[in-house]
């Protein structure tokens, strides 16, 4: 009835659904128009419920069968129980939230895995926006203006890697992607314009 | 059972009246006997039964949730949401909708004559909302219906959609609680109390034997009704709609008369209302939504109260609506999703108040259509 399918999915989301566990349970957080929870259910048998700010896409989420609460993720991740799911999804959300930090923090207690995906703002494209044109880079991954983007705690692959050490974190996984397709871990930080990884709680 | 349709076809369509087989137990320690029910059907009960969607009405709603009022005229209270190619779809569900114990509308009530062919008055007993919905339960063993595909309630409808769910929880696949809260908040609590004192005030209630003395509490109705009302409304939508205009006339009277076009209003709602509902429903009913709490009998704790439900919930809440607002939602959202329910819930935007699960909310019958299916 979703009309989701692996294949048709962004490439991170796809990574991600590809690699939970058929069956498990599932929180997306930040679940948008429901497409990967649409998939989740249909093509891996998953328990996925969603959380979604925006009230016109959960409303969209419910129409179409899928299980959604609209919340925010800064504020109610509190409200779960420990490792009430197997997986906690964070897909293109963690640059928006107000303590990246705490909601990682939130993720890794609510859940047993999460998977965390983001655009690295070390890829060299940035950089070279960055550098040459003096101004706040404007890419396809990163479309919006400094004063009206909702990323606002940019980070890069590295960056993320400090702070996971930093908790005591650990990589269960890790992808990267460039233009939609898979790309080399080496130097990950400066090729790849998208990461996806999957942490452990410490 | 048999795998054909009904085989009592007098059980099934508008305006029908069953009593039931059984005396219901109630709350209060009570037995209530011969209890009649006043509900209507829409749509036809599939072979196997599994079609049926039970609206719950509320405070002063009543069964003809997609028909003619016989009294008012006018369209049912929820017609633009129950019908065919509706989003409760009558032309794939069958639609029931009882009116409540306590009611006016022809189920068992204080107007009602009891064993000695008098109005009970104020003998009947204090229900609860587990009260209305056992009854409606004893409704649908009649009809044949052991599990229902949905149950959708707004408000004090909201508040018996969540009571079958935690104490049926076999009987229903979908919950829809809209603008309602699992435990009625202080301040409804202390609404509904103004508005049984304004009827009890009437030296016309006569405590509570007015029925067939030619005079009832109309003006402590109609202030019970007026004060409800400004609760169901929000002060952007009595902005928009009547701001500080004048009603008929160019300029102020310096009297008591109803200068204002929000004061008309408002004596009108409270005029008509009692033209179609009886002073002593609405005592019992609004008691019954003050003692709701579902989680009473499990220590306050929400989550317990549905541990190892089988529904599926979804929750709606408005942003303008004050009387029952989305934080009471998202507790039941939250304590669904602790109890491994899988759960929905959504704060829409609309102006109108409390009053929004019955007005034009597109993305309402949007949600509506999906959930229920």
């Amino acid at each position: 009835m979703n009309g989701a399918t692996l294949a048709s999915l962004r490439p991170d989301l796809a990574l991600i659904a590809g690699h939970v566990r058929p069956g498990a349970r599932v929180l997306d957080i930040g679940c948008g128009d429901g497409t990967l929870l649409a998939a989740l259910e249909a093509e891996r048998g998953c328990d996925a419920r969603g959380l979604e700010i925006d009230p016109a896409n959960v409303a969209h989420c419910v129409a179409r069968g899928l299980s959604v609460i609209q919340g925010d993720a800064d504020t109610d991740l509190g409200y779960y129980p420990d490792k009430s799911f197997d997986y906690a999804i964070l897909s293109q959300t963690l640059q928006t939230t107000r303590r990246p930090d705490l909601a990682l923090g939130e993720l890794l207690r609510i859940a047993a895995h999460g998977f965390v995906s983001f655009p690295n703002f070390a890829h060299w494209r940035v950089r070279a926006s960055l550098a040459f044109g003096g101004r706040m880079p404007v890419t396809k991954l990163l479309p919006e203006r400094w004063y009206d983007t909702p990323n606002i705690h940019h980070l890069t692959i590295d960056d993320f890697r400090a702070l996971v050490k930093e908790q005591g974190w650990t990589i269960e996984g890790q992808w990267f992607l460039n233009r939609g397709r898979p790309t080399r871990p080496a130097n990950a930080n400066l090729w790849a314009e998208h990461a996806v990884f999957l942490l452990r709680g410490g | 059972m048999e795998a054909s349709a009904p085989t009592n076809d007098g059980l099934f369509g508008l305006n029908r009246r069953t009593i039931l087989p059984e005396p219901l137990m109630l709350d209060g320690g009570t037995v209530l006997d011969q209890v009649e029910i006043a509900y209507e059907t829409y749509g036809t009960l599939n072979a196997d039964r599994s079609n049926a969607v039970l609206v719950c009405h509320a405070t002063s709603g009543d069964q003809f949730v997609a028909s003619r009022h016989p009294i008012t005229g006018k369209p049912g209270w929820w017609s633009r949401s129950v019908g065919p190619g509706k989003p409760i779809d009558t032309d794939r569900h069958f639609v029931v909708c009882a009116n409540v114990l306590g009611s006016c509308m022809g189920t068992t009530g204080p107007a009602s004559l009891a064993s000695d062919s008098q109005p009970y008055a104020l003998r009947f007993p204090v229900i609860t909302i587990r009260d209305m919905v056992r009854a409606q339960m004893g409704l649908l063993d009649l009809l044949g219906i052991e599990r229902l595909h949905a149950v959708v309630g707004g408000s004090m409808g909201g508040m018996q959609a969540l009571s079958l769910a935690a104490f049926w929880p076999g009987r229903v696949d979908r919950v829809m609680v809209i603008a309602a809260t699992a435990a009625m908040p202080a301040q409804n609590i202390a609404f509904q109390e103004v508005g049984r004192q304004a009827i009890m005030a009437d030296p016309n209630w006569q405590g509570g034997n007015y029925y067939g003395t030619g005079a009832a509490p109309d003006a402590g109705l109609a202030v019970a009704r007026m004060a409800a009302h400004i609760t169901y409304l929000s002060e952007e939508s009595m902005h928009e709609k009547f701001g500080r205009r004048l009603q008929d006339r160019a300029s102020k009277t310096f009297g008591f008369d109803a200068d204002f076009q929000v004061e008309s209003y408002l004596r009108h709602q409270g005029a008509s209302f009692t033209g179609r509902f009886d002073a002593n429903s609405y005592l019992y009913i609004t008691k019954a939504m003050s003692y709701f709490d579902l989680t009473e009998e499990h220590g306050g704790r929400l989550a317990d109260v549905f541990a190892g439900t089988k529904s599926r919930f979804c929750l709606v809440s408005f942003d303008s609506d004050w009387l029952y607002p989305t934080r009471e939602s998202r507790k039941i959202a939250h304590a669904l999703n602790a109890a491994g329910a899988p759960v929905s819930f959504v704060e829409l935007s609309a102006p109108y108040g409390h009053d929004s699960f019955l007005l034009d909310v597109p993305e309402l019958d949007r949600v509506i259509a999906g959930f229920v299916g």
